[in-house]
């Protein structure tokens, strides 16, 4: 075994330049101030009234968004479990294609769509109806979020649904239950996994965004993101942006170790 | 004869070209151990999986004490089922696995509790209630499988080769143990099997089927020592199946040899399908039998030694706990009710109609 060790060597180096050093460097940064003096100042920042207003709306939109993620791609999941079309993997074809895209490019569409003068504008013209402003509100965010990250929540979903044993079902029905109690009993239980690593995979990068929040909200929304973002580009504080990361950083980690483990116990019960 | 509980009428079934059952008709009475018996793809596991509603047929009915219930959803039936692979829920210790159905249709938690209890010690599995299903081995959580389904007092239990992933010894045991939960529980069982040692143990009644059609149907006794074609007496235990022509009644022509024998009906010098089971194949010294030949194989299996013997342009297949080394003459005898004649079908379709007795 060791003797095939160098093959890692590649992918040790990524991990050092890509990983380790600008970690070491957030850190460095974090810690320290324009003068290069120990500071936790970049650290407690987090805490100030506009950081936490923007992290608790940042939470709130993610986990809106997350949530329609799961009320949409559940459904479809158990659809395509039965269907020809779900075990030819054609309509998930269709629903992971949107991720080949640039992200960015995807964004932006929905900039165009929802814009004054855009599609939906004309649209709204064409039906007499006054136009409906949704670009540069939360809800373009939302928008924009479920967009972009749906295909990461109906993947893993997808997924354990299909390759979840007809046996356990048919069992379920054999048993007396009908297809709401199987559904509750059995079907949702045993997907636990797939949901949980679609709501990680959705949730995580919905929190941090700032591109979305950027381009569909005109710069009127401040999620967390934009504030980090913001303090890189705009303000050139690298130090608070570094410290901010880093308390984020920290506080995914937790909730994803107390997420998991919640899911080993079998505590999480979504019904 | 006891009540008759489901009766199945002319059922056909296909998945896209592949025609599964061919017109099957079966009475299964009340409180009998009945085995389906057939290659795979013989279409056991589809009558099976119809009486339980998981597949609904293309043509014919499901009959359920008098009620036609083809059309009933598999929940509303008073039939439980012990899956193939057992179909445990991972999700669930061994206790809420078998009190599923009983939460299902709302039984008190005393109840429950209690029944809960009986199945265990029915299984010889007490104390397992807290237990993981992944830390059970193969054939307790067969016997779990049957605890979950036999709680609910179902009428009829259907057995989809439960026995098929244990290794022999413990396959021979839960024979032993099936027979008695059946006798105790006084329930019909349904059983599908490949095996036809497990058929011939346990069952009352035998259904071999194949290609969609049953071959013949009987006690393991009558399947066994009077096979109705070349299909049924190969495929229940070895077999020689030699070409032969009846002379007149009782008197069968074999490698040129007249044996006398107890069929009659056949007509005269009718080509016939003669079966002779390996046990009843007697050797001894040439010229002392009825044919004279030369062992040109043999191996020993445990039991008994198992020989072939090259008689009359055939190879008979001998089995004797006497072991005659090979290249020895000897000579071959069978006893006249040991010879079983069978019409020979002229096609498949025949030999099917054949068996509507």
């Amino acid at each position: 075994m060791y003797k095939h060790r160098g093959f890692a060597l590649p992918f040790i180096i990524m991990i050092i330049i890509g990983t380790l050093v600008p970690l070491c460097s957030i850190v460095f940064y974090g810690f320290t101030d324009d003068t290069g003096n120990f500071t936790i100042e970049n650290f407690l920042a987090m805490f100030s009234e506009e950081h936490i207003k923007a992290l608790i709306f940042s939470v709130l939109l993610a986990l809106i968004s997350t949530f329609i993620c799961l009320i949409l791609a559940y459904p479809l999941g158990l659809i395509l479990r039965k269907s020809k079309l779900g075990k030819s993997g054609f309509v998930i074809f269709i629903f992971v294609l949107p991720m080949w895209m640039n992200f960015l490019l995807r964004t932006m569409a929905w900039q165009v769509i929802l814009e004054r003068n855009g599609l939906l504008d004309h649209f709204c013209q064409f039906l007499n109806i006054p136009f409906v402003e949704i670009i540069n509100t939360p809800f373009a965010v939302v928008l924009g979020m479920v967009y972009d990250f749906l295909p990461f929540m109906i993947l893993p979903i997808y997924n354990v649904l299909k390759s979840m044993d007809e046996g356990l079902i048919e069992a379920s029905y054999d048993l007396g239950a009908g297809k709401f109690t199987t559904l509750r009993k059995v079907i949702l239980p045993l997907s636990v996994p797939g949901i949980i690593s679609g709501i990680t995979m959705v949730f995580v990068p919905s929190l941090t965004t700032f591109v979305i929040s950027n381009m569909l909200g005109g710069g009127k929304i401040n999620l967390i993101g934009n504030i980090i973002e913001q303090e890189f580009t705009v303000s050139a504080n690298w130090n608070l942006g570094s410290g901010l990361s880093f308390v984020m950083m920290i506080l995914i980690v937790v909730s994803m170790v107390i997420f998991t483990k919640l899911d080993e116990d079998g505590e999480v019960n979504l019904l | 004869m006891a009540k008759e509980l489901i009766r199945l009428d002319n059922l056909t079934k296909s998945f896209g070209d592949n025609t599964v059952l061919k017109g099957l008709s079966l009475s299964v009475h009340e409180n009998e151990f009945i085995t389906l018996l057939g290659p795979s793809g013989c279409g056991k596991t589809t009558t099976l999986r119809i009486i339980g509603g998981f597949e609904k047929p293309d043509e014919g009915r499901v009959f359920f004490e008098g009620k036609d219930i083809t059309d009933l959803e598999p929940n509303h039936r008073h039939i439980n089922t012990v899956f193939q692979k057992y179909a445990l829920f991972p999700h669930m210790n061994v206790e809420q696995n078998i009190a599923f159905g009983l939460k299902v249709s709302k039984k008190s938690d005393e109840y429950i509790k209690e029944k809960i209890n009986y199945a265990l010690k029915l299984v010889n599995l007490e104390g397992y209630e807290k237990r993981n299903i992944n830390s059970l081995s193969g054939g307790q959580q067969q016997r779990i499988a049957m605890a979950r389904a036999i709680v609910n007092e179902p009428k009829v239990l259907l057995l989809d080769e439960p026995l098929g992933a244990l290794d022999l010894k413990l396959r021979q045991e839960m024979e032993y143990e099936l027979i008695r939960l059946k006798n105790e529980l006084g329930i019909t069982f349904i059983y599908v099997t490949h095996d036809q040692e497990e058929a011939l143990t346990m069952s009352d009644k035998v259904v071999v089927m194949n290609e969609g059609v049953i071959q013949q149907m009987g006690t393991p006794e009558e399947i066994y020592n009077e096979p109705q074609n070349a299909f049924v007496a190969d495929f229940i235990g070895d077999s020689n199946i030699i070409d032969g022509f009846m002379i007149h009644d009782k008197l069968v022509n074999i490698c040129g040899v007249d044996f006398p024998c107890v069929d009659s009906g056949f007509g005269e010098n009718k080509a016939v399908d003669v079966v002779i089971r390996p046990e009843d194949v007697e050797l001894g010294k040439p010229g002392k039998g009825q044919l004279d030949g030369e062992v040109i194989h043999n191996v020993f299996i445990g039991v008994h030694y198992e020989m072939e013997v090259m008689a009359g342009d055939y190879e008979w297949l001998v089995q004797s706990t006497t072991s005659h080394p090979v290249g020895e003459k000897v000579s071959i005898k069978v006893k006249a009710d040991n010879i079983q004649i069978m019409h020979k079908p002229q096609s498949k379709d025949e030999e099917a109609l054949d068996l509507d007795v």
